[in-house]
């Protein structure tokens, strides 16, 4: 890489070419305070948080976009910046409700942070705010104009990380407001409830539409089964909420959390992703030899789902008609298990612990409820369970490590990755090569649809099989898959799209990382690479080895896709409008 | 053609369009079939003749004689004692027009023109802007038969470099500069854009010069894309501009029709053809990267620069964008040379400058004089002075950019740095003058006001300050100030020019600061002692009963809709301040005059 | 195709009738318009004027009209003013007599005496 050399404070440093001042600094050990900036995501220098002076430019620049060239001199802190950075921050913060001590995001907020550090102590220039309802429509986000200190990152992240672009800058000057058009509520708007603006939000101006008091009430109700499930993804960033490193693992601890909150049963979705795995692979393979519709695509992700509803009804049949696994988890615990334990499916209340705001929308589908009664009562995220956790006076990290329970609460390395992208495919393979071929795979990694690449292909052979598979993860990504496809450019026979950058590892439920994290690590490597090390220290590895799967299937179901499956494991899908 | 023994120029500009100049075309016509003269007599719809004061404005000629507050029945009169008679109607004519002998003075010895150079505007009002060929004959499109067949594109940036032509859009950078930058940049393709998103309030040069002569920008765009390596070109137009966009969508039909625009312009190589774009009349899509954006069809909002429209500019392509003024000069500087333009104005502002003038003054209008002229020329010279025999208080250039000047600067000789130094800008060249009845506080908060609704919403200083900004001038005129708040204006003014992120944030507080600065005592007065001394500021008014006129007849109680008014029989009335609400019905109504508001 | 050679024909044919906008000095032409000038029939002698300027294609002559100008008994009367000359004045014009005048005194300026009214009030 080409290097330069710029002056940053006095200090010389040498930076690759195309660098921007904030990189520069960072380079010198100065950490430039940001607020709109957002790395790849949002740069467009709004804040000016990040000014600095650059010797012989007439205006202070935004560091965070001011590309530097070599020889280049710049100051971070002269009294000129710190007057332009203090003001612009006391001018934000007089329109802010400042609510912090009853606010989400207190203590884990960038706005918070920023005026600790710039010292802003008294906030002069006292007038207006803005007094706008809390919009609080939606299943999965509640948006709190008042909060909102229109940095634009959530509009960045909805407009060109997942193409959809339901929330933007709506008036001016003063009045300007970040949300959807012609004042909608974003129940009313073609959100995909994927919630990355949430944890694009530095604030606390966006959050999941919290449920944590239903699961509260649920467990203090003697007369309730209370079932808890958790996805892959929760396990591998829950620690992070109780100040662990990202990446940490923390399943046996988050299953002793569940534990003691009172939970009658703790079991793992990765149980129903096995279970997904039986039934998706049949049916892939039916489509494959009976000449249905190809490709197929993985139905797992709700965000996803909807963004199919809304934007590419055309690709419906396309879909995979089996339920998310967290869905197939509440169908088999209010049938089977309810049967098996002598349970009234009525008093069995079935919470999601997922890394996904998505998932509160779909528990929400009447479609989604097996002889009357919701598959899943209750979604939270990962953030809500750890609130949760805090409440009830736990300390995660010095909690004891203990097991699922039993039957649905086992699973295999399969169930696990399909917490990053990639894993619902490399499941799929592990047990459809063996269920075409025969003969166990050789090597069950199939490391070419791992990794964060928008759009990853592999051609897989399965005996004289030639399965050609794509992955996108984001929908913006999985938008310029599905032009290729629509227009022939590219043809598949199976495709996994999961709705959020990263897959659910990095989905709108999960832990909010900083802004400034991202310049150091990218929490979709991160994440993903604690999900693959869960799968490699597991037993079983593949779906179909799972034994609570195949007693299921013996006891209760019979085989994969047969009736008894169709009517507890699979859906369809609706046409939806866009507006 | 025929040739026409007279001609009848109407303006057509908005300003005399506006005032029902183009019923008077059809009522020429009328009356000149009527005398069976049609084929001797041209009528002409032109375009800004500059003095929109005396609108709607008739010149014929060759006599030149410039009739002024033209109405319909004036036509009848026109036609039938000057074109058939041969007898000027006198009583018609615009008074400035005639010396004392009743004879007819050349236009360039009117008062009003005798200052001014017209080198952008010097086709508005002479031609049909809807006449290529009229265009044609003034040298129109030989300075870009010129630049194809005999220059190359370095040497056209050289001449406009030795030239020293800044942009006129504001700023005031070198347009050579600008032009090189361009022609310098990579890219796969290149772009020429035309700012003609005026937005000032008051100015509207750039308007008159579309609706009077739209083939010079149209030629001047492109002479600019083969400069620059460019071959197609946008016209970013304010879409409540309608003469304006209609005058150029059939100027740049006829150009295609002529091949001046299109494929292989002039029998050359070079090939170019230009698009209008509708601007929604957002102020900030004035600014170039916000103007940009728009056209591009996003939300108008600026950004960040670096990169530089010249590197960065219209779908991520290199493109040259100057102003309608700017691209006006274009033209005359190539035919007549560097040197010409260089003559004209002072040492580090060359040519002229269109100023919009208005407020208190007897002429209000456009007018362009040569750079270096002083505000006292402007103002008295050609603005004909301040009516009422009232005084000069200030000049507000620049619109909500700039500042406002006192009668100390008065002879400060005009052009981007002078005014700079005292605390203004030229901005586009808006110029409004005021007296001793305009109010500085509430000057500062009308300009602001304008600044706060038009701010894009995109960075904190320009959104939230310019607003807490206006929030302390409104509760100084309500008469609530406190000595702390001019302190806080200042600082707040200050801040918001270096942290905001564009030219209409880093400019918003000029207005406040500069009326600070030379009018601080005015300031002190609303917050010190409540009292607005122009009598401008409502709350600091008082309606007062004079004892000794009043004959307590009771109608001043009877008229006032809060019954602030209580007296009885032989005694004065008395105005109770507090429920008083300031309507000023009670004067109104008054038969002795004893009312009064101080 | 247009070419520069063609953009300066239009531009020379298009100057010719746009000029009197801009030229104050060149040759003028005057008809006496009033009441009595056009009873006498000054309107035919206008439009001659015009008709064989153009003809011509005279360059920077304008021809404009005034009211009347004192003498009606010799209407139609027209006044020619050369730059530099002293001003000439033609009475009982007629549209044939028009064409001498343009052909003699405004193409090579030789005032027609026996047209002016110094020739005319002699005769009677």
């Amino acid at each position: 890489m080409e290097m330069i050399k710029v002056k940053i404070d006095g200090m010389e440093v040498e930076v690759p070419v195309g660098s921007t001042a904030l990189e520069a600094a960072r380079l010198a050990n100065i950490d430039i305070p940001t607020l709109c900036y957002l790395k790849d995501i949002n740069e467009i220098g709004a804040c000016r948080m990040c000014l600095v002076e650059v010797e012989g430019a007439r205006a202070l620049q935004a560091s965070c976009v001011f590309p530097v060239t070599d020889g280049m001199n710049i100051k971070t802190n002269t009294p000129k910046v710190r007057t332009a950075r203090k003001l612009s921050l006391e001018l934000i913060l007089s329109n802010h409700d400042r609510k912090c001590l009853t606010c989400v995001r207190n203590q884990d907020c960038e706005l918070q942070d920023l005026s600790r550090r710039l010292g802003v102590d008294d906030i002069r220039f006292e007038g207006e705010r803005y007094d706008k309802p809390v919009d609080s429509f939606s299943p999965s986000i509640e948006r709190d104009p008042n909060k909102c200190i229109l940095c634009r990152r959530c509009v960045a992240v909805c407009r060109d990380v997942q193409g959809i672009g339901v929330i933007g800058a709506t008036e001016r000057g003063f009045d300007t407001m970040v949300e959807p058009a012609f004042n909608m509520s974003i129940n009313d708007v073609p959100c995909i409830n994927c919630g990355q603006c949430i944890i694009a939000c530095p604030v606390g101006a966006l959050r999941e539409k919290d449920e944590t008091e239903k699961v509260w009430d649920a467990l203090n109700n003697p007369d309730l089964n209370v079932v808890v499930q958790t996805a892959p993804a929760v396990r591998v960033a829950l620690g992070e909420e109780f100040g662990m490193e990202m990446g940490t693992r923390v399943t046996g601890k988050m299953v002793a959390a569940l534990r003691r909150m009172g939970f009658d049963r703790v079991f793992d979705t990765d149980f129903a992703a096995d279970l997904t795995i039986m039934e998706e692979g049949t049916e892939l393979l039916g489509r494959l030899e009976g000449g249905g519709k190809l490709p197929m695509i993985t139905s797992c992700s709700p965000g996803w789902i909807k963004y199919c509803e809304h934007y590419y009804p055309e690709f419906l049949d396309n879909l995979s008609t089996c339920k998310s696994p967290h869905e197939m988890m509440g169908a088999v615990v209010k049938s089977y298990y309810a049967e098996k334990n002598d349970w009234d499916p009525a008093k069995t209340f079935v919470v999601s612990i997922m890394p996904c705001t998505a998932k509160k929308f779909e528990a929400k589908r009447p479609e989604l409820s097996v002889s009357g009664h919701p598959d899943v009562d209750v979604v939270l995220t990962t953030r809500e369970l750890a609130r949760m956790i805090k409440e009830a006076g736990m300390d995660l990290t010095k909690l004891p490590d203990e097991d699922f329970d039993p039957a649905l609460g086992d699973s295999t390395g399969a169930g696990v990755i399909f917490g990053a992208t990639g894993g619902v495919m490399e499941a799929a393979l592990r047990t459809v090569h063996e269920i075409v071929t025969g003969e166990p795979m050789e090597n069950v990694e199939v490391h070419e649809v791992r990794g964060i690449k928008g759009v990853k292909e592999a051609e897989i052979k399965l005996g004289d099989l030639k399965v050609k598979a794509a992955i996108a993860h984001g929908t913006a990504n999985a938008k310029a898959l599905l032009e290729q496809v629509k227009s022939g450019e590219k043809e598949y026979h199976f495709i996994e799209i999961m709705g959020c950058p990263g897959g659910c590892v990095t989905g709108g439920g999960q832990p909010i990382v900083k802004a400034k994290t991202y310049m150091e690590m990218d929490p979709m490597v991160v994440r993903a690479k604690a999900i693959y090390e869960e799968d490699r220290n597991l037993p079983i590895r593949k779906s179909h080895e799972n034994p609570s799967i195949k007693k299921l299937y013996e006891e209760y179901l019979g085989e994969p896709n047969s009736k008894k499956a169709h009517e507890l494991l699979h859906t369809h899908y609706i046409k939806r409008d866009v507006y | 053609m025929e040739l026409y023994r007279s001609h009848v120029l109407v303006c057509g500009g908005t300003g005399c369009h506006s005032s029902g100049s183009a019923d008077l075309i059809e009522h020429f016509d009328r009356e000149l079939r009527k005398f069976g003269i049609e084929n001797e007599i041209k009528v002409v719809q032109t375009g800004c003749f500059g003095l929109c004061e005396v609108g709607p404005i008739v010149i014929v000629y060759p006599e030149g004689a410039f009739y002024s507050r033209v109405e319909d029945e004036d036509v009848t009169e026109i036609v039938s004692e000057h074109l058939v008679k041969g007898r000027i109607v006198n009583h018609l004519l615009y008074h400035d027009s005639v010396d004392e002998d009743h004879e007819i003075k050349s236009l360039d010895e009117v008062p009003f023109y005798q200052k001014q150079e017209r080198v952008a505007l010097r086709n508005c009002g002479v031609i049909n802007p809807e006449n290529i060929d009229e265009y044609i004959a003034f040298d129109g499109y030989m300075a870009l038969g010129k630049v194809l067949t005999e220059m190359t594109p370095e040497e056209v940036i050289d001449l406009l470099k030795e030239s020293e032509l800044r942009g006129r859009g504001g700023a005031g950078f070198p347009a050579g500069l600008k032009w090189e930058f361009t022609y310098r940049a990579q890219g796969d393709k290149k772009f020429v854009a035309c700012n003609a998103d005026e937005g000032d309030p008051g100015a509207f040069m750039d308007r008159s010069i579309l609706e009077g002569d739209p083939h010079a920008v149209i030629e001047a765009m492109t002479i600019a894309g083969y400069t620059v390596g460019a071959d197609q070109g946008y016209i970013y137009v304010r879409a409540e501009y309608p003469i304006a966009v209609q005058r150029l969508t059939m100027a740049i039909s006829q150009a295609r029709e002529y091949g001046l625009l299109g494929k292989n312009i002039l029998g050359t190589d070079f090939s170019f053809d230009l698009e209008l774009r509708l601007g929604a009349g957002a102020f900030v899509c004035g600014e170039e990267t916000a103007l940009i954006a728009s056209i591009e069809g996003e939300r108008g909002e600026p950004r960040p620069r670096p990169p530089f429209p010249a590197v960065k500019g219209l779908f991520g392509q290199p493109t040259l964008l100057n102003n309608v003024e700017t691209y006006a000069n274009i033209p005359q500087i190539i035919i007549n040379g560097p040197k010409w333009l260089q003559s004209i104005g002072t040492e580090k502002s060359k040519g002229t400058k269109v100023f919009a003038l208005g407020g208190k003054i007897n002429n209000t209008g456009l007018v362009e004089v040569p750079m270096g002229t002083t505000l006292r020329e402007i103002i008295y010279e050609i603005g004909g002075g301040i009516p009422n025999g009232k005084t000069f208080k200030a000049a507000q250039t620049g619109g909500p950019s700039g500042g406002c000047i006192p009668v100390e600067h008065i002879d400060t000789p005009i052009d981007y740095d002078s005014l700079a130094a005292i605390g203004s800008m030229m901005g586009s060249g808006g110029l409004i003058v005021m007296d001793e009845d305009n109010c500085m506080v509430d000057i500062a908060r009308f300009f602001l006001e304008f600044t706060v609704e038009e701010s894009c919403g995109k960075c904190p200083p320009c959104r939230i300050g310019t607003r807490r900004m206006l929030d302390l001038l409104n509760k100084i005129a309500e008469g609530k100030g406190e000595e702390e708040d001019l302190d806080k204006l200042e600082e707040l003014g200050e801040g918001i020019k270096i942290a905001s992120l564009c030219g209409l944030g880093q400019s918003a507080p000029n207005p406040v600061l500069s009326t600070i600065k030379y009018f601080r005592e005015e300031y002190e007065e609303h917050i010190r002692d409540k009292k607005c001394r122009a009598g401008v500021c409502q709350a600091l008014l008082q309606y007062i009963i004079l004892e000794d006129k009043c004959r307590s007849c009771g109608l001043c109680a009877k008229v006032c809709p809060v019954n602030a008014i209580t007296g009885q029989k032989k005694q004065p009335y008395v105005i109770d301040q507090d429920p008083c609400i300031k309507c000023g019905a009670c004067m109104e109504k008054c038969p002795f005059d004893a009312i009064i508001k101080r | 195709m247009m070419t520069l050679k063609e953009l300066e024909k239009i531009r020379q044919k298009t100057l010719d009738s746009v000029n009197l906008r801009k030229d104050r000095s060149g040759t003028r032409v005057v008809v006496g318009m009033a009441t009595c000038g056009i009873a006498a029939g000054a309107r035919p002698v206008l439009t001659a004027f015009l008709g064989e300027i153009q003809n011509r294609n005279l360059k920077h002559i304008t021809v404009t009209q005034t009211g009347c100008i004192g003498v009606c008994r010799l209407e139609p009367m027209v006044e020619v003013y050369l730059p530099g000359e002293d001003k000439v004045t033609y009475v009982n014009m007629s549209p044939e007599k028009v064409k001498r005048v343009v052909s003699e005194h405004l193409v090579n300026e030789q005032v027609v005496q026996e047209f002016t009214i110094g020739a005319v009030e002699k005769i009677d």
